[in-house]
């Protein structure tokens, strides 16, 4: 197994003091690999997500991205891309724009060899031609796709994707699963993903930690068939789609 | 015919026959009248009940709830088996947990909550003013981290499109302040002092104000609307993954728009109020543009008209940093945006009248 691209120790996150989401949570994600965050709805896994990209202040504990200390990556150029799930592309923008924003924010590069660039990533993603056409007039799986573009457009190593099935069909569901796998082997791409799809954590998730709302803990951690092979009953319960007061 | 019943005897509520929607008004009214003094006890008898649907149900969960938040322990009891499924599923047999607190600390508590709520706002106040301050402190050392390419569409949208209502709005402002005076001009004979009035009170006052106030409405909203809309769907998040702060990127530009489009729709308006006295002088005072014109030149100093300007410059940036804060402070979904948006006119408008009187104090200090 390669080292450890990402540490995180003892790790407390939260709003407050008062209202902590996951406590105690120590992993590592190792570089090359399909790391998925795990959970029902409202355990933190998006918000362990944003720590880690610097948008939360963990409450205690300590994590480091690529040996340096998680902080602020406001006025830097970012070592990692981002997809949220809504896409977040900028609406007045067109996609072309979106994806060449950070390229032009952190490259010298001629306005030229930008739009080349552009159009590159947009057909790495499959979405040759939309680079004139506006966020708004895109579905929901085209606007993944177009934020998965602008997220790798300054190369970077190590990809957090947060919920990225969300609101999509199964098979543009499946469609985007094979990509982002496509991606990760072919770019050699670190890639995070928050999610609570089945599908999606089968299909493509090589290790994942599952966290648990009511212990606020990491409940287990391991691939998804040792998870899916746990004996542990609320493991079993999110595996198995069974509700937990049956 | 009512075709249900509700009586109170002692400690126990009794509920019987057909209990539907249709009469949901008049039983939530019987149940308030019947349970306002509800002892240390009072459980809620279906055993009477022939049917119940399910928006009653939810009254009387709401019942018993309701009970509890008062001190009052309640049960429902001798539900018959037909309605033991619904009683079930809307949670009636469960334990209400709510426990209620003595109202002295109940007042505390609210009188706590809203020390901290003020607490909390002032110090994102003075969190946005620092951040301003290190955000011009940021664009002085790196100059590529402002939004500059935004400015010119900024003006556009706030300066150019905007012109039309402007010039309206002040030209009828200039006519109708001048229209009220023409009574009392007439009476004192001094028909050509409604050039005075409207020069000063315009270029001084109505000006700048009125297209203040048209700036709030348009950019200062729009501003705080565009920048919340942001905020809920995460493209804040996504602009500092990428590296950008959205201080310097997307406030400092709107902050610059404010500032250059102000005072040059308020010397618009300006003049077109200017105008809409010299209509009113021409058409009800008999005076001719020439001597509305002669009389304005005398009277008007460079004084006048650049008070105004500074105060408009003020009153632009005063907007845009409100906008910009109700927006970047937005959270929650749609109806953040739209509570943010209603937060910026009005605190635009009371900052604008504040300002508005300093300036007027200041200026006067000074001898303006």
């Amino acid at each position: 197994m390669t080292a450890p691209i990402i540490e995180a120790r003892e790790l407390a996150i939260g709003w407050s003091r008062d209202a902590v989401l996951v406590e105690h949570a120590s992993f590592d994600v190792h570089a090359g690999e399909i790391f998925g965050i795990l959970g029902r709805s409202a355990c933190g896994k998006s918000t362990l997500m944003r720590a880690m990209i610097g948008l939360e202040a963990p409450l205690d504990g300590d994590l480091t991205i690529a040996g340096m200390r998680m902080r602020s990556l406001e006025g830097e150029r970012p070592v990692f891309g981002v997809m949220f799930q809504q896409g977040a592309l900028f609406g007045s923008m067109t996609v072309g724009d979106n994806i060449a924003l950070p390229l032009e924010r952190w490259t010298d590069l001629p306005a030229a060899a930008i739009r080349a660039m552009v159009r590159a990533k947009l057909r790495l993603v499959g979405l040759e031609g939309a680079e004139e056409q506006l966020p708004a007039t895109l579905s929901g799986g085209m606007r993944k796709r177009a934020a998965i573009a602008r997220a790798l457009a300054l190369e970077p190593s190590l990809l957090f994707l947060d919920e990225p099935s969300s609101g999509l069909d199964p098979v543009t569901s499946a469609e985007l699963d094979r990509l982002v796998a496509t991606l990760a082997h072919g770019l050699g791409l670190t890639v995070v993903m928050v999610t609570h799809e089945l599908g999606s954590i089968n299909a493509i998730v090589d290790r994942c930690i599952l966290l648990d709302r009511d212990t606020r803990s990491i409940l287990a951690s391991g691939t998804p068939r040792e998870l899916r092979d746990s004996a542990h009953p609320r493991v079993q319960h999110f595996f198995n789609r069974v509700p937990e007061a049956a | 015919m009512a075709t249900w019943q509700i009586t109170r005897r002692d400690g126990l509520l009794e509920l019987a026959g057909e209990l539907r929607i249709a009469d949901a008004g008049a039983i939530w009214n019987t149940l308030d009248r019947l349970t306002a003094d509800p002892g240390p006890r009072l459980d809620l008898d279906l055993g009477q009940i022939a049917a119940i649907d399910g928006a009653i149900m939810a009254l009387v969960v709401d019942v018993r709830r309701a009970l509890a938040a008062r001190g009052a322990h309640s049960e429902i009891v001798a539900a018959p088996s037909n309605i033991q499924p619904i009683v079930h599923l809307y949670r009636g047999d469960e334990p209400t947990p709510i426990v209620a607190r003595p109202i002295h600390e109940r007042a505390i508590a609210r009188f706590g909550a809203t020390v901290e709520t003020a607490l909390q706002g002032f110090r994102r106040l003075a969190t946005f003013a620092g951040e301003l301050v290190a955000s011009v402190a940021m664009i002085v050392r790196r100059p590529a981290v402002a939004g500059w390419r935004a400015i010119p569409s900024l003006v556009t949208r706030a300066g150019t499109d905007g012109i039309p209502i402007v010039l309206l709005l002040d030209f009828l402002v200039g006519f109708v302040t001048a229209y009220q005076a023409t009574r009392l001009l007439r009476i004192y004979g001094a028909n050509i002092y409604i050039a005075d009035m409207i020069g000063v009170s315009m270029t001084r006052e109505l000006a700048p104000l009125m297209t203040a106030v048209i700036i709030s409405g348009r950019s200062g909203a729009a501003f705080a609307a565009e920048l919340g809309t942001m905020k809920v769907s995460d493209e804040i998040d996504a602009l500092r993954t990428m590296g950008f702060a959205p201080t310097p990127y997307l406030v400092i530009p709107r902050i610059i728009t404010l500032a250059i489009v102000a005072p040059v729709l308020t010397l618009l308006g300006d003049v077109i109020g200017v105008f809409g006295g010299l209509v009113v002088a021409v058409t009800s005072l008999d005076l001719t543009s020439h001597a509305y014109i002669a009389e304005l030149r005398g009277i008007l100093v460079p004084s006048d008209v650049w008070t105004g300007l500074v105060k408009s410059v003020a009153f632009g940036i005063a907007i845009a940093v409100i906008g910009c804060r109700h927006g970047l402070a937005t959270r929650g979904d749609a109806t953040g945006v739209g509570r943010g948006t209603t937060a910026t006119v009005v605190s635009c408008l009371f900052a604008i009248v504040i300002i508005d009187t300093m300036f007027t104090v200041l200026f006067r200090g000074f001898g303006l």
